[in-house]
């Protein structure tokens, strides 16, 4: 195990903006896209 | 083999959403995976810190957003060759995907190149053509809904998209072909990865991950062009 603790963890060696500015706009613009097919499925379900 | 009865879109349609179903589910276990051994197996790097753990998303990203434009031209000179319907709409339903994914690679990038090279953003011929293949997907999606037939859409859009195509080797030459700060490939086909085992494997599995969710997306996506368009 790489990590001691939480704040370890969550700190990155001092690259925490980095890592995780990189892994949070990933998944948070994989998340939005979900989201939006999510409902441009419903909307068209719920027309035919 | 029944090839062309899945090319019929009502035919495809039942049969996508079962894909986009286990693709969608096989995407989330392997990013659950991925993000396992790309934070908790994986070592720290001996010269970047930890800053190199952004390489599990860049990387797949990167691959995918090459990737799903071949695809995409595919599909899209398919459409013209044979003027199936079904073609046109998959290349149509690939390319948000597509740019989403070259975002991604862009913006992870950046943040691993301010720590690395000490700049967000430099005019090098990897990053340049990469930005030049972002254009590329929002010029093919605002080409098609500047239109309003659909068939003359995607026509259009399939022109433009086969053309585009000659940007995918200069993206993936550019380190070679150029003298470039981006570094050369760390994995290819003819010789063995240039990296330790753990990181291949964290790499390997977020891009599998990535293949699974396009894969899905771009699914979900046609059966909803599917309903609209009939």
């Amino acid at each position: 195990m790489t990590w001691g603790s939480w704040s370890e963890f969550f700190a990155m060696g001092g690259y925490a903006w980095y890592v995780w500015g990189s892994y949070g706009v990933t998944f948070a613009l994989l998340g939005l896209e979900v989201i939006l097919l999510m409902k441009r499925t419903q909307q068209r379900e719920a027309k035919t | 083999m029944k090839w062309f009865w899945y090319a019929s879109p009502e035919t495809f349609y039942p049969l996508a959403g079962k894909i986009a179903r286990g693709c969608g589910i096989a995407a989330a276990v392997l990013m659950l995976a991925g993000l396992y051994v790309g934070f908790l197996v994986a070592p720290t790097d001996a010269q970047q810190g930890e800053a190199y753990r952004i390489i599990f998303i860049h990387v797949p990203a990167a691959w995918m957003s090459m990737f799903l434009y071949v695809v995409m031209a595919f599909w899209a000179a398919l459409g013209l060759a044979f003027n199936t319907r079904l073609s046109g709409m998959m290349a149509s339903a690939l390319a948000p995907t597509g740019a989403l994914f070259t975002f991604i690679a862009l913006w992870t990038g950046a943040l691993w190149g301010r720590p690395t090279w000490g700049a967000y953003w430099v005019w090098d011929a990897r990053l340049t053509s990469e930005l030049i293949l972002l254009f590329l997907y929002l010029g093919f999606m605002a080409l098609q809904a500047a239109i309003d037939d659909p068939r003359r859409a995607d026509r259009a859009g399939a022109l433009l998209a086969i053309v585009g195509v000659v940007n995918i080797p200069i993206i993936y030459y550019s380190v070679q072909w150029w003298n470039t700060l981006h570094q050369g490939a760390s994995v290819s086909l003819t010789r063995a990865p240039s990296m330790a085992a753990t990181m291949l494997t964290g790499m390997v599995l977020m891009a599998l991950a990535f293949w699974a969710y396009s894969i899905a997306a771009a699914l979900v996506r046609v059966r909803c062009m599917i309903l609209e368009r009939r």
